[in-house]
């Protein structure tokens, strides 16, 4: 479980119980068949849109195409009952198994695309089943009758036993997505959507975990899918896999609030009523209300509060307690730090090299950072600096040569393997997951290095007291001063206790006070054994900390050696200052 | 004799496929322009098609008001006239929704507002075509032309296979590629074009160049409805649509696009081309429902294995 995760279960299933409870008995008051219809389709679309939300709303995967999974489960649960006689009880898990096939069939080439074209490609998995379902001749489906045996085949005499059974499968769907917020699983996923290459780069490895929220979601998606069709009692390819279906979960969850586990509940309570007796009111006359009024509800809500009803709610109407300060045990619990032997190589880097086009970006670079050492690398703008880390750590793969880490090659691996090898990196431009508290920001280092649940909380919180930012754990990061967020990626990048620190430009606009305060973490840091890389430019700076220099020019290795020797060296002042002053130095 | 079929099939298709890849190429400028150059997200570019076709629908059959022209010329004028009625509702609906969620307060975000675009015109897309029904109802429609059941003969080229060129179609191929040239030089040769490309390469610099990059994005943006619009009427001649015609192609439209590479026009054009070629000759070895579901398999295919397309610049950079 998360850090303060329990309170909020607590009250959640509180909650969850109440406004079932409250609901079931709204429900057996109503009894026009149409309304106990509406009664019974809205937790079926709140449940369909809980699905959507794992992927879409916590992952930030934009899906256009889920009803992929909720027709593959009404077909399943259909085609099964039409063939083989099977009950529903044994279809619906059925077509969960198929879902998650279909998941993964479709995941694997489709986790390769980012953004919009994730979100193009994946309205094309409906559309496509839904025309070969045509031509294998599925068009229209009834589910044939056993009244006789009510129980086994979802075939109620009392309408009120659909609703009843509507809101069982929604209360499993939001446990399911409970457990999924409160855990490693939901973090990883925020984390993603938040910012997917510094989730790599803090070890979360984001394609596994993209994966495993397409099958949960897909599977929550067929047993919905699977139970419509029970209580229509009849499919058509258009009913379950057409546009308007992928839109309602889509519609639902924006509408009600993403990424919380009542937003797709508020969004189906209010807009499945509306639309629905628009629809039996108007239906007549304006065949198509029910999606105009899902258009109208989607755009007016993504103009005015583009989160949703349940944050802004929130925001307006609650404030959030201060979060309670860190209890000091928290950090004792830590899993022992692994130094590397003061004075051996740790990382050596052979005749690396990259290029872009015709560009050698990086070409030949070699170099060794010795364990305990603070390694500085200087370079003028465009000297292939930041390239250099993004070959190190599997941003970028290299075209030749090779880095190794205590004699474990690195090179050629993926960014979060990398990050596993205890290779931790920040970044020039500060990647935070603004929406995250401090606190969790730190705790995905911790979950990227693999430890267990209690050991990545307690190494996250000392991570924290390492670099002096343990008072702000509760504060979220978006409100942090730029300081504190650099601070705040060091202390991510130490959670997973790396053996190595990558630091691109980590004092780029900090003012000089600023940047001593850092300079002194850093100090302490390499007091503690820790071996560093920095990339910066404040000279001033680097000869304060770092106890040799790799000077950087047009991706090639200039000059190396100690600090002293390499300011004085003509060729670096060539490169920085130009030709002529080095002249005038000279003279 | 079996040959002379195969023959004759296959020649069919071949010609089939430049005539309706070209009107094809132009339905994707429409796109590239607003997607491919401008880099807004538009969902709802099928409904702009669908709108076209529906628009030449009412201004040159039945009551309409260029009925007088005839089932001749009227129905390539009504194709024409779709444009700058679309471009006036695409100019409308970038300033009332799309500008909220695009140009110069997304540039920088992190996705580059793409969330919000995707969302916006899916919600747009869901109204035009649940409206449409309300309005044009479900019927399917067809702009009739005696030209669309007359061809040119060619042949017998080999034996007893003939080409048909289907006159309809032909005549909207050839307004196809003269509205694409013209576009072409429209963009390539005035201020309004270099101002466009300017504004959509970096629109923050671009202001300061003294651009007014929220008109230049909504001209931009109309001009791309207008053309697919346009595109939507030449089809109608041939096509049955409905309200929900627009699902079939946006997927057609993407996919024509990405392949012809982001941010070229030309490209778009060839993209749109090679993706209808394609398409019309699948019918030689598909039954029809599966030619469908086969354009979204080459769209998949293209994303996944030439994101940078065929024949322009890389479409995502790292």
């Amino acid at each position: 479980m998360r850090y303060g995760s329990a309170p909020r279960l607590k009250r959640d299933l509180t909650a969850l119980a109440i406004v079932s409870a409250a609901y079931l008995g709204l429900s057996t008051l109503v009894s026009n068949s149409y309304y106990q219809l509406i009664m019974t389709l809205v937790p079926i679309w709140a449940m369909f849109g809980v699905s959507w939300n794992i992927l879409s709303g916590y992952g930030g995967q934009l899906s256009f195409g889920h009803a992929s999974f909720f027709g593959i489960g009404a077909y399943v649960v259909t085609l099964s009952l039409v063939y083989w006689h099977l009950s529903p009880w044994l279809g619906i898990p059925l077509g969960m198994v198929a879902a998650a096939a279909a998941a993964i069939l479709i995941g694997l080439p489709t986790f390769r695309l980012k953004g919009h074209y994730f979100a193009l490609s994946m309205l094309a998995y409906p559309l496509a089943i839904l025309y070969f379902l045509q031509y294998l001749g599925f068009q229209e489906m009834s589910l044939p009758m056993h009244r006789d045996n009510p129980i086994e085949f979802f075939q109620f005499t009392n309408p009120h036993t659909y609703t009843f059974v509507a809101v069982a499968f929604l209360i499993a769907g939001i446990f399911v997505c409970m457990l999924v917020e409160n855990s490693r699983f939901g973090l990883a996923l925020l984390a993603i959507r938040q910012n997917e290459l510094a989730a790599e780069a803090a070890g979360i490895n984001a394609r596994l975990w993209k994966m495993r929220a397409l099958v949960v979601s897909g599977m929550i998606a067929a047993a919905a899918g699977g139970f419509y069709a029970c209580v229509l009692l009849v499919v058509t390819p258009d009913s379950v896999f057409g546009m308007l279906v992928s839109a309602q979960a889509v519609v639902v969850t924006l509408f009600g609030g993403v990424a919380s586990i009542w937003g797709p509940v508020i969004g189906a309570a209010i807009l499945v009523p509306l639309a629905e007796s628009l629809n039996a009111e108007l239906g007549n006359i304006l065949p198509g209300i029910q999606g105009v009024v899902y258009g109208v509800a989607i755009i007016g809500i993504m103009l005015a509060s583009p989160d949703g009803l349940f944050w802004t709610i929130r925001d307006r109407f609650f404030t959030p307690k201060a979060p309670a300060p860190l209890p000091a045990s928290l950090a004792a619990n830590a899993p022992a730090m692994r130094p590397s032997a003061a004075g051996t190589p740790l990382l050596k880097v052979e005749g690396i090299s990259r290029s872009f086009g015709g560009l050698r970006a990086v070409s030949g670079v070699s170099f060794e950072v010795n364990a305990g050492e603070i390694l500085g690398i200087i370079g003028p703008n465009g000297a292939g600096k930041t390239t250099l880390f993004n070959l190190l750590n599997g941003v970028l793969a290299s075209d030749a040569g090779k880095a190794t880490l205590a004699d474990e090659t690195m090179t050629g691996k993926k960014v979060h393997n990398v990050c596993r090898m205890g290779v931790g990196r920040t970044f020039q431009v500060v990647r935070s997951f603004p929406r995250l508290p401090l606190l969790d920001n730190v705790i995905v280092g911790a979950y990227g290095a693999g430890f267990a649940d209690a050991e990545a909380i307690a190494s996250a919180a000392r991570a924290l007291e390492r670099v002096g930012l343990a008072d702000k754990a509760g504060v979220a990061a978006g409100q942090l001063t730029n300081k504190q967020l650099r601070l705040m990626e060091l202390a991510r990048a130490l959670a997973g206790s790396p053996r190595l620190l990558l630091l691109d430009e980590t004092l780029a606009g900090l003012g000089r006070d600023e940047c001593d305060d850092v300079l002194d973490v850093l100090v302490r840091l390499r007091s503690e054994g820790m071996t560093v890389v920095i990339i910066e430019h404040t000279m001033h700076a680097m000869m304060r900390i770092a106890d040799r220099f790799v000077v950087l020019d047009h991706g090639r290795v200039l000059a190396s050696g100690l600090p002293r020797q390499v300011v004085e060296d003509r060729a670096v002042i060539e490169a920085y200052l130009g030709k002529k002053w080095a002249a005038k130095q000279d003279a | 004799m079996d040959l002379e079929v195969l023959i004759e099939n296959v020649l069919n298709a071949l010609a089939a496929g430049i005539t309706i890849g070209c009107i094809y190429g132009l339905m994707c400028i429409g796109l590239g322009l607003i997607f491919g150059i401008m880099r807004i997200v538009n969902f709802a570019q099928g409904e702009f098609l669908m709108l076209g076709m529906f628009s030449s629908l009412y201004l040159v059959t039945g009551g309409g008001i260029l009925a007088f022209l005839g089932p001749y010329i009227g129905p390539f004028v009504g194709a024409l006239l779709a444009g700058p009625i679309v471009f006036a509702g695409g100019a409308l609906v970038h300033k009332l929704l799309i500008a909220r969620v695009s140009g110069l307060r997304t540039t920088g975000s992190l996705d580059e507002g793409h969330f919000g675009q995707l969302v916006v015109t899916l919600g747009i897309s869901l109204i035009l075509q649940n409206g449409g029904l309300i309005l044009f109802g479900s019927t399917p429609q067809t702009v009739r032309t005696p030209l669309a059941s007359s061809a040119i003969e060619v042949g017998p080229i080999y034996g007893d296979a003939t080409v048909f060129l289907n006159k309809a179609r032909l005549i909207a191929c050839a307004i196809a590629i003269i509205v694409a040239v013209a576009l072409y030089l429209l963009l390539e040769y005035t201020r309004m074009g270099k101002a466009l490309r300017a504004a959509a390469d970096n629109p923050t610099a671009a202001t300061y160049m003294g651009i007014d990059t929220d008109k230049t994005y909504r001209f931009a943006f109309a001009l791309g409805s207008g053309i697919t619009a346009v595109a939507g009427g030449l089809m109608a001649v041939y096509l049955s649509f409905g309200p929900f015609v627009g699902l079939d192609y946006v997927i057609i439209m993407y996919s024509g696009v990405v392949l012809g590479g982001m941010g070229s026009i030309l490209g778009a054009f060839w993209g749109g081309l090679t993706v209808g070629f394609v398409q019309q000759c699948s019918a030689l070895v598909l039954p029809p429902q599966l030619q469908n579901a086969a354009i979204f398999v080459v769209f998949l295919m293209i994303v996944l294995l030439r994101p940078q397309g065929l024949f322009g610049r890389s479409a995502e950079r790292a």
